[in-house]
């Protein structure tokens, strides 16, 4: 039970630190790596454009969700699958 | 949040595919060994794996006021040593570059360097470290710290390509990092907790591979099925 209190209170502080940014001003929330493009046009001076595009994009901000929560997806079903598997076969499963 | 496709310029990103490409191949080989050798531990290389796809899909809210992401890579260097997570790393930043324009095919080498190796070195050296302290503790720092590092490296080997013109690498590291490092500190805390939480459940489910896996020492196991209520 210790981990879980410890899990929650944590998930618990990091969305008090959630609230208490948003209040401090106006955020966009993007990601650290679009943030990460502005740094390299300020050092470059606006003279580097990345030399490859992706080969796919998402066309849509929906269509990227889904993709995102399908890897969310995959990984609990796996996680969830085998260690019920070894809970059955311990034998406190039943 | 991985470096981009097509950020890395000719030629640190063939340098980083140099780079990493042997912890790769070396990593294949040891997982078709255990695949041979070792067949019961393959669902528990399922499970780390499959921990890595979860963490790293969840963007999440920082203090900076950016977002960013876990990796999810401390539970798999832990259990099966760096070599092994580089590859568990490769499929899942594979995923991302091709289906979600997130990370990069060009920038794969950096990425798996620093997310795939960088990382779960860290993470497996400050397990080894520090479990004989504290086994849930030691999970914890070593899935925090395998994050913290692999964005520290990503910072630096964005500095290395893009210097600053006066001031050099350094100062570049700085405002990359200030980006990148900064932003994952809260991040780096909760994938710690997560970690160990998520031991604790492998542990109660399979304690006799991670024996045999050395992951813990037999005093230390029974300890905890003592202390454990």
């Amino acid at each position: 039970m210790k981990g879980e209190i410890v899990a929650l209170a944590s998930v618990l502080i990091f969305f008090l630190a959630f609230l208490w940014t948003s209040q401090s001003g106006m955020h966009e929330w993007e990601g650290a790596d679009s943030k990460a493009e502005g740094v390299i046009e300020e050092i470059t001076g606006g003279s580097y454009t990345p030399w490859l595009q992706p080969l796919w994009e998402p066309p849509s901000g929906e269509i990227e969700s889904l993709f995102f929560s399908l890897q969310a997806a995959i990984g609990g079903l796996v996680i969830g699958y085998f260690l019920g598997y070894y809970r059955r076969k311990a034998g406190d499963g039943n | 949040m991985h470096i981009m496709e097509g950020f890395l310029p000719h030629p640190w990103w063939e340098i980083w595919f140099v780079v990493s490409l042997p912890f790769i191949a070396y990593g294949v080989s040891r997982i078709g060994r255990m695949a041979r050798e070792r067949r019961e531990t393959l669902p528990l290389l399922a499970v780390a794996g499959a921990f890595i796809f979860v963490l790293s899909s969840l963007k999440l809210p920082s203090v900076t006021g950016s977002c960013s992401h876990p990796t999810g890579t401390g539970i798999g260097a832990i259990l099966f040593g760096p070599w092994i997570t580089s590859v568990l790393s490769t499929i899942v930043l594979l995923y991302q570059a091709l289906f979600l324009a997130h990370g990069g095919l060009s920038t794969l080498g950096a990425n798996v360097f620093s997310m795939g190796i960088a990382g779960p070195v860290v993470g497996y050296l400050v397990y080894r470290a520090s479990q004989r302290f504290n086994l849930y503790l030691a999970v914890f720092l070593a899935a925090a710290l395998a994050d913290l590092a692999t964005y520290i490296v990503t910072s630096l080997q964005l500095a290395l390509a893009f210097p600053a013109a006066d001031g050099g690498v350094l100062l570049s590291l700085k405002a990359f990092a200030a980006v990148f490092a900064i932003t994952q500190v809260p991040l780096a805390g909760i994938e710690g907790v997560i970690s160990a939480l998520m031991f604790k459940y492998i542990l109660q489910a399979r304690s006799e591979v991670l024996l045999r896996l050395n992951v813990i020492s037999k005093p230390d196991l029974v300890k905890l099925q003592e202390g454990a209520t």
